[in-house]
């Protein structure tokens, strides 16, 4: 049940939703106009955390610009190390061995799940339901803790490398992530009886926040958001990219288009990515995880080249230019949430701010990532 | 030695001030201590454990904390409004214990109109609330006291239906005289009362949430959703200004708690017919306390608009039919 604003006495406040807000998770802010509890007009004001993440490009080598792209989304920051791997190997032409190419899979299929984990956590919370988080959590650390003795770190990973991986995996990891299977698969039913179910949950959800697929494609929204509205697009599967072709896992789409339909979205995506790295584990070849011969000083050829991949929250390109020097002449950098987020202006118009709220939450915002 | 009469009088006035207070602040502190124990059971956490044998005295500590913080007064608040409020809030619900009987003979002011003085106080919190969110000159905080005063209109009138219910039930307005009827059994009890109308476990269901909705508890509580509105009412108060509407919050649950015990529950009758009273009938309300906590910690929250809609087309309707039959049903039987 969605209410609109149907009288208006012409009086209207301006509420600045944030910087500092426990809704908008991070420097973001809103400055939203209200006649009364319902939104007239919502501006989303960004920059707070801008880092000129594509003007330091220009300035430092390619590998140098390697540990910024886990600075930008830190909730899945192995898909944008992977963008930009698989970028740089794309335009000089590096191979990285089948093993690496395995591993980087697993390990961002991880990722993706534990970036899903913490939404799933921060969403129900801006509903009001603080114990979810606290479950989410739980099983976030399991990934963590997998990823922290693969890669040596917690959240900003700098995993890859232009040819491979940084490290092999040790012994335990297989079996953890094989353990780490089956425990999720058991905890998803966990989930949907204990929030999903909810029919308060439901009311908040169901019909609130519609964002059709006409608005998707006008703003350019991908990821769970696009595949809420009914929009069947995966970089994964439409433009595979590292070894994504080699799996079989599908693509949950849901047509509603209310917040309900992107949470499922996210849920049902956690399964497939499970999934994909059920079946990489399995087939996970032997042999080298470094290619032979990188050149220490990587000088891709002249011309431009554009990488997308799947994040946790929709489609990320980089477009880099290069002059056939060491440094890129040029770095573009399109984020998800970026476009994600600016349709919120025009959705969230006439709704009650504790609806529009959990439309924002819906989106799966990451603030270091828009602003970039 | 005879003492004066009014003397003795004199000295249970004082001995119930005194007690009735340390009993609110004991609650206040210790619920917190309880609610934030179950919590962390709840999430899989241990909850406060540092400050002394099981955390039990992270409530006191918590308390200095509060109480030595500075009283910071935000410029261009209403200043008498923005003092007046945490007291107005508090007061009241110190005061609706009055004529709460604790046990047979546990009460301090045994009045005839003892359930109308209750509603009669605990009206005055919202007003409280209002002033002290008004005052604030905080958009968060005004558009919470809009939600505060219409939610609390909405969650009066079933609340009050139900209660004219049992007053019908029972013939008297005095919680002890409720009690009493009860007494013998718990299928005497209010709750389980069906001569009187079949619909009582509904209406003692349709009490509890009004219940909920008036304490500003979750999933209603809309006063200080704390992921829209910040801390909505309380946004600005510092120190023991907010740690004040803290304790009156959990003075509100418990006087709720022991209004649901004595109106539905037999008070301090005990079902089996061992220990005194007032131990069953403290654990009766705190088993309605938990309840409330169990609740806040499971649930999401619910929006304004479907708070109302739920008590105007749900509750009143329901609680209207049940103040029919029961009238009815009291006519015939």
């Amino acid at each position: 049940m969605s209410v609109h604003a149907t009288s208006h006495i012409g009086e209207t406040f301006v509420l600045n939703l944030g910087p500092q807000h426990p809704a908008t998770h991070g420097v973001l802010r809103i400055k939203l106009t209200m006649d009364g509890e319902y939104i007239a007009q919502a501006e989303p004001v960004l920059g707070y955390s801008h880092r000129m993440h594509e003007k330091m490009a220009e300035n430092r080598s390619w590998h140098q610009f390697l540990p910024n792209t886990a600075r930008m989304d830190y909730l899945h920051a192995l898909a944008f190390n992977l963008a930009y791997v698989c970028l740089v190997e794309r335009m000089t032409g590096i191979e990285a061995p089948e093993r690496a190419q395995y591993i980087r899979v697993i390990t961002t299929e991880l990722n993706r799940i534990a970036s899903h984990l913490v939404w799933f956590g921060a969403f129900v919370l801006d509903l009001g339901g603080f114990s979810p988080l606290l479950y989410a959590f739980d099983d976030r650390e399991y990934i963590l803790d997998l990823l922290e003795n693969v890669t040596g770190s917690r959240l900003t990973y700098c995993y890859f490398r232009f040819g491979g991986v940084y490290n092999d995996i040790d012994e335990d990891f297989v079996p953890g992530v094989k353990d780490f299977i089956k425990r999720m698969r058991s905890r998803i039913p966990m989930y949907h009886s204990l929030v999903t179910k909810n029919i308060i949950l439901v009311k908040r959800l169901k019909e609130i926040g519609p964002i059709p697929a006409e608005m998707c494609r006008k703003y350019g929204a991908t990821g769970p958001v696009a595949r809420g509205a009914g929009i069947n697009f995966d970089v994964r599967k439409h433009e595979p990219y590292s070894l994504y072709s080699a799996f079989d896992f599908d693509v949950p789409v849901y047509p509603e288009g209310d917040s309900m339909a992107r949470y499922m979205v996210r849920m049902d995506e956690i399964l497939e990515s499970l999934r994909i790295i059920e079946q990489a584990v399995n087939r996970l070849p032997d042999g080298s995880v470094m290619a032979d011969k990188v050149p220490k000083s990587i000088k891709p050829p002249k011309g431009d080249c554009y990488q997308a991949v799947e994040t946790a929250r929709g489609s990320f390109g980089i477009r880099a230019v290069s002059d056939g020097t060491s440094t890129p002449y040029r770095m573009k950098l399109r984020s998800p949430t970026y476009s994600n987020l600016s349709l919120f202006a025009e959705a969230s118009q006439g709704m009650l701010l504790p609806d529009a709220l959990a439309l924002l939450g819906s989106l799966d915002l990451v603030i270091p990532e828009i602003d970039r | 030695m005879t003492l004066h009469p009014e003397l003795v009088e004199l000295i249970r006035i004082v001995a119930y001030i005194v007690g009735l207070i340390i009993f609110i602040a004991l609650n206040a502190a210790y619920l917190v201590w309880v609610e934030r124990k179950v919590a962390g059971h709840i999430q899989r956490r241990i909850g406060p454990k540092e400050v002394g044998p099981w955390g039990l005295l992270q409530p006191i500590a918590d308390g200095l904390k509060l109480m030595t913080k500075q009283l910071i007064i935000p410029y261009g608040v209403d200043v008498t409004l923005f003092k007046i409020a945490p007291i107005l809030v508090m007061i009241p619900s110190v005061m609706c214990f009055v004529t709460i009987p604790f046990g047979e003979n546990l009460v301090a002011r045994n009045l005839d109109v003892g359930l109308l003085a209750i509603f009669a106080f605990a009206s005055v919190n919202v007003l409280g609330l209002l002033f002290g969110a008004w005052g604030s000159r905080n958009k968060f905080a005004i558009i919470s006291a809009a939600r505060v005063v219409s939610q609390n209109v909405a969650y009066e009138i079933p609340m009050l239906v139900v209660v004219i219910t049992i007053v019908m039930v029972s013939g008297s307005m005095n919680l002890h005289d409720i009690v009493t009827q009860q007494m013998g059994g718990f299928w005497h009890w209010n709750i389980f009362k069906f001569t009187a109308s079949p619909l009582m476990p509904v209406a003692f269901i349709i009490f509890f949430v009004c219940m909920l909705a008036e304490t500003n508890r979750a999933p209603f509580d809309m006063a200080e959703s704390e992921s829209e509105l910040v801390a909505g009412a309380f946004t600005e108060y510092p120190g023991m200004g907010f740690g004040i509407f803290f304790m009156a919050e959990y003075a509100n649950i418990v006087v709720g708690a022991s209004l649901a015990t004595i109106l539905f529950l037999g008070g301090w009758d005990s079902p089996v017919g061992i220990f005194p009273g007032v131990i069953w009938f403290l654990l009766k309300m705190y088993a309605l306390v938990f309840t409330v906590i169990w609740i806040r910690w499971t649930f999401p929250r619910t929006t304004f608009y479907s708070l109302l809609n739920l008590s105007w087309k749900i509750l009143i309707p329901i609680s209207f039919a049940n103040l029919v039959l029961t009238s009815a049903m009291l006519k015939v039987f």
